[in-house]
This record gives structure tokens, sequence and C-alpha cells, in this order.
């Protein structure tokens, strides 16, 4: 009962993001030079005439604002992003296409950096001082700091073109015609690099935050009570100190979400990994605006989806909120 | 211990000084080393690293000077990087104090507008802004201040909704002082130093974002950078991988100083007070 | 003959290096016997606390023992290594602390936390160590002990969980207990029960009692024995009794002293026909916002509240924690609005005016604040800190800053007016905050438990101070406290306050002989050494 209301209450919150999101992007048509028509059908569609006067009448450009606004968001409300003139396809197909990549993908990325960040971080927080925590931090600040698309494109030369260890492009080996467990495997080969490279930039970020947090944690005076119990050092460690320490970490997962979005574009493109990042670059070289506005709306709805999980999480981690949700 | 004192204790953050120095160096001697433009082919192309004189990291694909790119993409990361920060501050602590100091509705309809910047991917939103704005320097750098802004904000907020109810903020209500003398004088000078702290974070993060952009080819067609060198060597990273190398290089090098430097001020400008109390 | 259990000698702590002194405490010898209660009492910063955490073995980093020995059960706990040293915490020695609030766990069930005692010392299987728990919680005096054993934390009030702190101490029935101010962070009724659960406990089980606080009346109220600490050293320890009649050092005396006695006072001011201050049915219920789905609460801070207060009069309004004294305090000085109700100044109403015309009206009635360490701007010079109210009431800045230096004089802190707020001790701070109270003349100033985070021998010297400024200017004071003792000290009249309404009213004297309302008289016995204290006089 309690979770259906704070569910419904997220829903309606989130309906409005979206709402607001569907108003950005129209006010963002509007605002940029040019012939809106010509923008929707990017640059190379802007020589078809047809297209464009097809384009013109279904958003209704040459009819006041307010009618064009609502043909637009009465149009996202039915699921209807239009269509990509370069790609050939409706927007919608587009995207759901290349979702279940994006998914493996970030999904993958997720849970390693999240579990090697926190394993990572505890340790350093327990060596704080010794050299071993200290060149945990290091290597976590070297990896906080470099851009993740460098990675990437090294990650390439390295471990594909010097040592031939692992496939550099694509998701699976064009060709082979794999099927069950050597196709997962052909997946899972194709998938280690760019998941792994994803991955160290939020370990990066996670390692950074579970120590601090562990750190803050165990000068609580809880965890005096519990030496004063006589209790290990390893049971406080993980009864006392991390799980308190981990109700941050959630926190900061939720707001990690829209990051990894980011980071998916960015790491796509380098391994021609089909997503729906690698599908914003094509969009973006193709100049087909109507394409990008529909994944940028579809990936704030993917954040906003993450972010109501991790709500619900912390709130079954943490005993104090249950009461008032 | 005085301020510096403190700084100086943190090694890294001199490593991080002196790193900076050297690329703020590299950008100010940029136009006088290479007074010609970074963009203009000098050499034939695929130049190898080393091989001759005055082409100390070799060639591009169209035979410009990678050395010359790398120097004049210094100036554009740490121009991007400060100006983006800047306007981003201008946004957010305004944003974040009113909303901390009122409270209330105001405080409500600030944040919800917050969370909504927040909710958004924040790459995502850079790359619709700068490409159907058309990319420039200033569109740059205004899509980088609007998807920063938001941590500032709330850092601000939550300095100032625990400050405004610091008795010595009272004290100053009860003698008689106005709202924008409270404001500035009494609460903003004490939330100094984390936002301090973390602006030197946030023009880490802008060099980040602005490379990202320009690999992606969304950068000032005008102005090289160091994105933009490594974007355009991607697809011949197999037969010349220093072309990305070195402008990596650059970038990690920098926002590790940045961060360097952050962890240095964090460090001298909130010492912990251990104050003892038996 | 009483055994032994522990015994400390010559102990010396060290300090890290940059403290403001070199050792924690140094030479310092006692014994704690079975069946007894030694009380440790001092100031802060007197290092009281430290020769318990080096028994626990639980010292602050950095501090460590150059010297000594302390014997428990044939071996010398310094020279133990830290599992040894483990097996012996909750097994034998028991420890309880200063904040209920914080010393839970927050994410385990009460039940789960007394349960992980036996766990870290092997015992019982986990259902026996639940059955073991609910005893325990039956034994400390938790009401429901089966919902209290399922509860968490946040969910017991502070006095209760400090009940559940002692269980867990209890639990393997130790020979030794150290009890470390544990009951200073609670309402002084609340203090009363846990002191007597802790003497009873003790009494019952016969164990030895190391009990650390700073309070003389807690004292009289529990010891056996007393040592009085200053500075990391004994000034003098010996029988309770003979301590506390007969000090034999100048310090202790002074401590002693500096208890405001239950003398019952005798100020007496003559009320006026025209009162300064006039308090007409005030009320205000505070709403915790509800969200969208979520239902708002109400709490009645403060239910038709009337009061008179005269020029050069003293009042004070006492209440324990949530009683609405101060939020009685915030409204007298418009920091918060009140819902109805009037608040009439010289007969002009101060609850109604707003903007400019309250920012100027707030001139007649300042404030001094409790804590001394948040209440001055730690960027201002606290010359300026004082001038600062003039100068926004448009007397110009040397003018203003002139005066601030008079003022500091005046409070005894003269010429420091370009020094920041943190090279001063709490009590000097307490001294600017009151120069600051008075740069603006005013006639009526709000006193919100302007004392209770002093040492006592501060206190008696801030009370004192606020005194001869309120004859010097003959000011009117509205003093606000949870102390009893200090209102009687100082007030000319008390309200009592519970739940937001005013249970009693009467001149200090009335109040202090012959309360009427019961619950006066649950406070009058509450305080700490009241009757120890009575029965001496």
């Amino acid at each position: 009962m309690l979770y259906a209301r704070l569910i419904a209450s997220r829903l309606v919150k989130a309906v409005i993001v979206l709402f607001l999101i569907i108003i950005f992007n129209f006010v963002l048509i509007q605002l940029a030079p040019g012939d809106p028509a010509a923008i929707l059908a990017g640059e190379a569609g802007a020589t078809d005439e047809e297209f464009l006067n097809q384009l013109r009448e279904r958003f209704g450009l040459d009819q006041p604002m307010y009618v064009q606004l609502w043909h637009y968001v009465s149009g996202i409300a039915t699921l209807d992003f239009g269509f990509s003139y370069r790609q050939q396809m409706p927007v919608l197909d587009l995207i759901l296409a290349r979702l279940p990549a994006t998914l493996l993908l970030t999904g993958t990325a997720f849970v390693l950096s999240l579990g090697l960040g926190i394993l990572a971080g505890s340790l350093a927080a327990a060596r704080v001082k010794k050299p071993s925590g200290s060149l945990i931090m290091a290597l976590a600040l070297l990896f906080y700091a470099t851009p993740l698309f460098w990675v990437a494109l090294m990650a390439v030369v390295l471990f594909s073109v010097y040592l031939e260890w692992l496939p550099a492009y694509g998701m699976l080996t064009v060709g082979a015609g794999h099927t069950g467990l050597a196709l997962a495997l052909d997946v899972g080969k194709h998938l280690i690099l760019p998941a792994t490279t994803l991955a160290l930039f939020f370990m990066a970020i996670y390692t950074r935050m579970t120590r601090a947090s562990m750190i803050e944690a165990s000068q609580q005076d809880y965890v005096k009570t519990a030496r004063a119990k006589g209790l290990s050092n390893g049971v406080i460690q993980r009864r006392h100190i991390l799980r308190n320490a981990l109700l941050p970490i959630i926190t900061l997962a939720g707001l990690q979400a829209g990051q990894m979005v980011g980071g998916a574009i960015l790491t796509e493109t380098v391994f021609a990994w089909p997503g729906i990042g690698r599908l914003m670059f094509e969009a973006l070289q193709q100049r087909d605006y109507n394409l990008l506005l529909g994944i940028f709306f579809f990936s704030a709805a993917l954040v906003i989806l993450f972010n109501i999980v991790t709500d619900l999480v912390y709130r079954l981690a943490d005993p104090r909120i249950k009461e008032a949700p | 211990m005085s301020f510096f004192a403190r700084f100086a204790q943190n090694r890294g953050a001199l490593i991080g000084v002196i790193i900076l120095a050297v690329i703020i160096a590299m950008a100010a001697l940029a136009p006088f080393l290479y007074p010609e433009s970074p963009w203009r082919m000098v050499q034939r192309p695929f130049l190898p690293p080393l091989e001759m004189d005055g082409f100390p990291l070799g060639t591009d694909t169209m035979g410009r000077n990678v050395a010359a790119g790398l120097m004049h993409g210094a100036w554009v990361s740490l121009l991007i990087g400060f100006v983006s920060t800047s306007v981003a501050l201008l946004i957010g602590v305004p944003l974040g104090a009113v909303a901390g100091y009122y409270g209330g509705l105001i405080d409500d309809g600030l944040m919800r507008f917050t969370e909504f910047f927040q909710t958004i991917p924040n790459f995502a939103l850079a790359i619709v802004l700068v490409a159907i704005m058309q990319p420039s320097v200033t569109s740059i750098v205004l899509a980088i201040a609007l998807v920063s802004w938001p941590p500032v904000a709330r850092l601000v907020r939550a300095e100032f909704l625990s400050l405004r109810h610091r008795e010595y903020v009272e004290a100053a209500r009860l003698v008689g002082q106005g709202n924008a003398t409270i404001i500035l004088r009494q609460i903003l000078p004490n939330t100094l130093s984390p936002i301090i702290v973390l602006a030197s974070l946030m023009v880490a993060t802008a060099i980040l974002l602005e490379s990202a952009l320009s690999f992606l080819g969304l950068g000032d067609p005008n102005v090289m950078s160091w994105g933009y060198m490594i974007g355009a060597a991607r697809t011949v990273i197999r037969q010349a991988w220093w072309l990305s190398f070195f402008p990596g290089v650059a970038i990690l090098l920098t926002v590790l100083a940045l961060n360097l430097v952050g962890e240095g001020l964090d460090d001298a400008l909130n010492p912990k007070l251990a104050r003892e109390r038996s | 003959m009483t055994e032994t259990v522990l015994s400390i000698r010559d102990l010396t702590l060290a300090l890290p290096k940059g403290a403001d002194r070199a050792f924690a405490v140094e030479h310092v010898s006692y014994d704690v016997s079975e069946g007894e209660i030694l009380c440790v009492v001092g100031e802060s910063g007197s290092g009281k606390s430290m020769a318990a955490n080096a028994v626990m073995g639980l010292l602050p980093k950095g501090v460590h023992a150059t010297g000594g020995e302390i014997w428990f059960g044939g071996q010398n706990l310094l020279t133990l290594d830290e599992r040894a040293h483990r097996s012996l915490r909750g097994l034998r020695i028991g420890m309880i602390f200063q904040e209920p609030m914080t010393a839970l766990n927050p994410l385990m069930r009460v039940g789960a936390q007394i349960a992980e005692v036996f766990e870290a010392h092997g015992r019982h299987t986990p259902k026996e160590r639940q059955a073991r728990a609910l005893a325990l919680l039956e034994e400390v005096g938790i009401p429901q002990p089966e919902r209290a054993i399922r509860a968490y934390p946040f969910q017991l009030s502070g006095g209760q969980r400090q009940r559940v702190m002692i269980a867990m101490a209890l639990a393997l029935e130790p020979e030794l207990l150290i009890a470390d101010e544990p009951t200073t962070a609670l309402d002084v009724t609340t203090q009363a029960q846990i002191l007597k659960l802790i003497r009873d406990l003790q009494q019952r089980r016969g164990m030895a009692v190391m009990f650390i606080t700073h309070d003389f009346g807690v004292v009289a109220e529990v010891a056996t024995r007393v040592c009085v600490m200053r500075e990391g050293e004994i000034v003098e320890l010996g029988e309770a009794r003979e301590v506390l009649d007969h000090p034999r050092h100048d310090y202790t005396r002074a401590l002693i002293d500096a208890i405001p006695n239950d003398a019952v006072p005798n100020r007496h001011h003559a009320a006026e026909a025209q009162p300064l201050l006039e308090v007409r049915h005030l009320d205000k219920v505070f709403r915790s916002r509800g969200g969208m789905l979520k239902p708002s609460r109400e709490v009645h801070a403060l239910d038709d509240i009337s009061f008179t207060l005269s020029r050069g009069e003293t009042l004070g309004i006492v209440g324990e924690s949530g009683s609405g004294k101060s939020t009685l305090g915030r409204c007298v000085v418009r920091l918060e609005r009140p819902d109805s109700g009037q608040l009439l100044l010289d007969g002009v109403d101060f609850t109604t005016l707003k903007g400019e015309t309250l920012r100027r009206g707030r001139r007649r009635v300042q404030m001094i604040f409790q804590d001394p360490y948040a209440s001055l701007n730690p960027r201002t010079r606290v010359g300026l800190a004082i001038a600062q109210g003039p100068i926004a009431n448009g007397v110009p800045r040397d003018q203003a800053l002139a005066k601030a230096d008079e003022l500091l004089e005046l409070v005894g802190l003269g010429g420091v007016a370009d020094r920041f707020p943190h090279e001063f001790s709490g009590g000097q701070r307490q001294r600017i905050g009151i120069a600051r109270a008075l740069a603006l003349e005013p006639e009526l100033i709000v006193a919100d438990e302007a004392v209770s985070a002093l040492d006592v021998s501060i206190q008696a010297q801030i009370l004192e101070l606020l005194e001869r400024l309120q004859q010097t200017f003959s000011l009117s004071l509205l003093f606000i406290t949870h102390d009893l003792r200090v209102a009687a000290q100082i007030c000319d009249r008390l309200i009592v306050m519970q739940h937001g309404r005013i249970v009693e009213h009467g001149t200090a004297e009335a109040i202090f002989r012959t309360p009427r309302a019961a619950y006066t008289r649950e406070l009058l016995e509450a305080i700490p050494g009241r009757d120890a204290v009575l029965a001496s006089a």
C-alpha cells in the first residue's frame, strides 16, 4: 500500500518531468537558427521539398505556436516520435531496435563498476595511510581524470591491434552465424572492452565515494558502541560501517544513471556498439535532429525510471523513512 | 597554520599546481612558438614523432603540426573550462542562495527546477544543445554551463539551509540587518570554501565535457581542440596511434592537475578542527 | 572486605603533537572496588574520560599511554594485545556513552544490537540471544519490551535508548561498568530515572561502576567515592560524603560552590501597573508540511500563553525539551511569528509589525544565544560583530566601533575588538554575545539557555555579569532555561512550562517552597543531588 502510493507519486512526477522535456525540445527547435522543418528533416532532407511539406503539415508549422505545440506533444504522447528520413524508418522503431544492446552494455558496466567500486573503496578505507590504500586512491583519481573515449581508443590499440586478444568493433562476429551458447560467448567477448572502459570511470567515482562514506561512518558513535561490545573488526566493518556507508552510495548510483547514458554514447561510438548511443552519434553526423531529440527524450525517460528504482531501494535499506514516504 | 602552509603540505596539490602552470604556459606561449594557424598543412601527413626537427610530435592525417595543435588546444580547453564554470556559478550560486535562505514555496519551486535539470542526462543534453544551436565556443560554453550548474545550486542551498538558523545569522536579523546584507555579509562568506573546492572540480569536468563534445565532432570549427584531434585521428588509430595518444595525455594531465588542486584546496580551506571535548 | 576490581597506577597518557597540552592525564592513580560507584568529576578538558577510554582500549587516534599500569583481573590492560583486550570488552567490562541518540546503529533493530553482545563472545544460540535480549529490556524497564525489541532506534526516545545501551552493557554481567556522562544529554526527569536505574542495577549485581560526570549534583546522587580532576591531574580523591561536605582542595570547593544552591531565593521585584511586556493568549502550532500524498503533522508548541514582565524584572521560563520554552522566547524576539495572541511592548503590539517597521522595532528586544560556538560569525571581527547592529540602525561606523570597544570593556574583555571569534573561549564568546545584545540599548533581553553550554565555574561568572548589567541598565530579562537551579539563582518570578502550556506561575520562592502543580514537584525532585545538598544545609 505504502509502496503503491509512493510509486504512484513518483510516476506522476516522472510524467511532469517528461512533459517538460517535450516542451524543452519544442522550444529548442523553435529557437534554433533556420527553418524548423529543415531542422527536423536534417540537412540532407532539406533538399526534398515534398518531405519538408509533409513535416510542415504534420507539425502544423504554418499554424499558431500553441497548435504546433499541441501537435508535437500529442504526437509523443501517442509514442509517435516521427520518421527518420535518413534511415527511412520510424524513430521509435530505430530506438527500440537499438535499446537491448545499450541496456546490456550499461547494465554490465553498472554492476561491474558498483561492485568493484564498493570493494575497492572499502579496502582503501580500511587501509587509510597505508601504501595499498593510497595506491587504490591514486588509481581511482587517475581513472576519474581520464577521458572515457580516450581510454576506449587506447584499449583498442593495446588489446585489439597489438595483442589481438579481443575484438575491437561491433557486438558480434559478422557472418559467423553463431547460435545459442556460442553466440552468447561471442557477444560476451565483444562486450568485455566496451563494458570495462565504461565501468572504469564510474568505478573510480564509487571507490572515492565509498571510501569517504566509510571513513565518515567509522567516526560515528555507534561504531564505538560496537567496539565496546567486543565485536571483531571484520564484523564492525561489514555490519556497522559498510551498511551505513552504503546509503549515500545508493543515492549517488541513482544520480550517476544520467552520466552512464553520456558514457554509453562515447563508448558505443568508439566500439561501434549497435546501441542508442551509437545511434545518437549517427544522428549527429547526419544532422538527423528529429532522431536526436527522440533519443534524448528516451534516454531521459530511462534515467527517470532508474531513479525511481534507486529511490525504492533506498527506502528498503533505510528503516527511518518507512514511516513517512 | 596559514592557508598556504596547509595547501603546501599536500604534495599532490603542489604537483597539480606545477602541471597546471605548465599547461597555462603552453596556452600563453602557443601564439609565439607557433604563430601560424594550427589548421595549416605544413608537412607530409602521418609524420611520426621525433622524426623531423620542428615536429616533435609528428603530423596528423592532413599534415598539420600536432605539437602546434596541442599548444593551441590548451588555450581552448582552459578557456572553456573556466568560462563555463563561471557561468554555472553565476546561475547556481544566486539560485541556491535564494532557495536556501527563503525556504518554503520559493525553495520548492527552485529546487524542482534544479531537479529537472539534474534528471536530464547531462551529456545528452549538451549534445542536443550544441548540435541544434550549431557548434561554436559560445554554444559549447552555454551548453556546459547549463548542464553543470545544478550541483552548485544544491551545494549552496544546503549550506544556506544549515546556516540560516545559525545563531549568528539570527542575531544579525535581530539587530536589524536586512536580508540582502545577511545573505551577502553573514552567510555567503561562510559558504565560499566549499564553493571554491567544487568550482575547481567543475573546471576539470567542463574540460572533459568539451573534449567529449569535440571528439564527437561538435567542437567549434574555428578553433583547434584536443578532443577534435583525438576524434579526427580515431579512424586511423591502427596506423597512427600517437595522433590520439598525445592529446589524450594532455587532457588527462590537465584534469588530474585540477582535481589535485581541488583536493589541496579542500584540505587547506576546511581544516578539521580537532577540538578536544572530554 | 570488598575486592578491588580495577586499579589504575600512575597512568600517563600523551596527547598528539599540537594539542593544547602535552598529556591528557598525568600520573593518575585510583581504584574501583566491587559494589561501589566511583565518580570521576571534572570540567571540559580535564581529561576525565581518558583513563576510561584507556581501560576499554578505545583511546582516540593519536593518544597513547606513556607510563603507568591499569590492572584488571590480574592483567595489565596496557600490555594486552587488541585481541585479548577485545575479549574483555562487553564481557567483563561494559560501557555506556553520553549521546543515546547516536550511540545505536540506526539501521539495526534493538534486539539484534543487544544479541550482538552475546554473539561477539560466542554465547548462546541465536534464539536464546533474542530471549535474553527481551529479559534484559524488561530488566532495564523499557515499556512494552516485546515491541521495543523489534524497534529501530529512531522509534525510541532518548531515555529509552539509554536504557537499551545499559541493557547491552550489562548483558554479560560484567564486573565493571563504565558510564561516560550517561545522563548529560537527557532531560532532568529522565536523568533522575536513569540514575536510579544505574544505582539499582549496581546494587543488585554488586558490580563496580566508574561514573564520569561534570555535575556535582549527580555526584551527590550516586557516588560512593569521588575523584576530582583538573587539567589531567587528580586534585582530590576520597569518600563522597567527605568530599562534598568538607572539600579540602580550593578547586573542588569552587566547583561545589558554583553549583547554584537550593537556598531558596528571596528576590522579589515589585510588579508595576504598566508592565514593559504583556503577553496575551499566545498560540503557535508547527505543521510539518505534507507532500502530495503525505499527511501533515501538528505540534502545539504554544498553547494560550499569557504573562507580564515589568521593567527591571527577571522572569524565568523553565521547562524540559519540547515544552515550548524556546519557541516562546523566539516569538518574543519575533524570530518566530505566533499564530494568534498579542505581544504588547509598552502597550504597542509587536506581533503585527512587518517588514521595515519590524526591522526598526527590533532594537528594543534583543537576545543572548545558547551556543557560544555558533553565535558569532567566524569571519567577522568581534568589534564589528558588536557594531553591526548600530550600523544597521544608522549610527556612523566609527562611532559604532568606538561603542563596541566600550561594551567589550564593560563585559570584561577590553582591547580585543579586532580579534576573530576562534581566539576566544566559550565563556568569553558568551560575554561578546552579551555585549552585542547590549549594543542597541534594548529594554528587554531574552536569554535562551544562555549558560547551558558552559562549565559550572564559567556559568557562575556569566550569571553574575548578567545580574550586574541588568541592574546597571535596569533591563528586563526573560531567562529561558531547563535548569531550575540556575533559574532560582537569577529570577524574580518563574513560569514552568510543559507541552506548550504554563503549568505553574509564581515567585521563585513560592515555586521552590510550595510547588502546586504535580509536574513542578516532579521537576524539583528530579534535580540531582537535591536531597543530599538539603540534608547537609
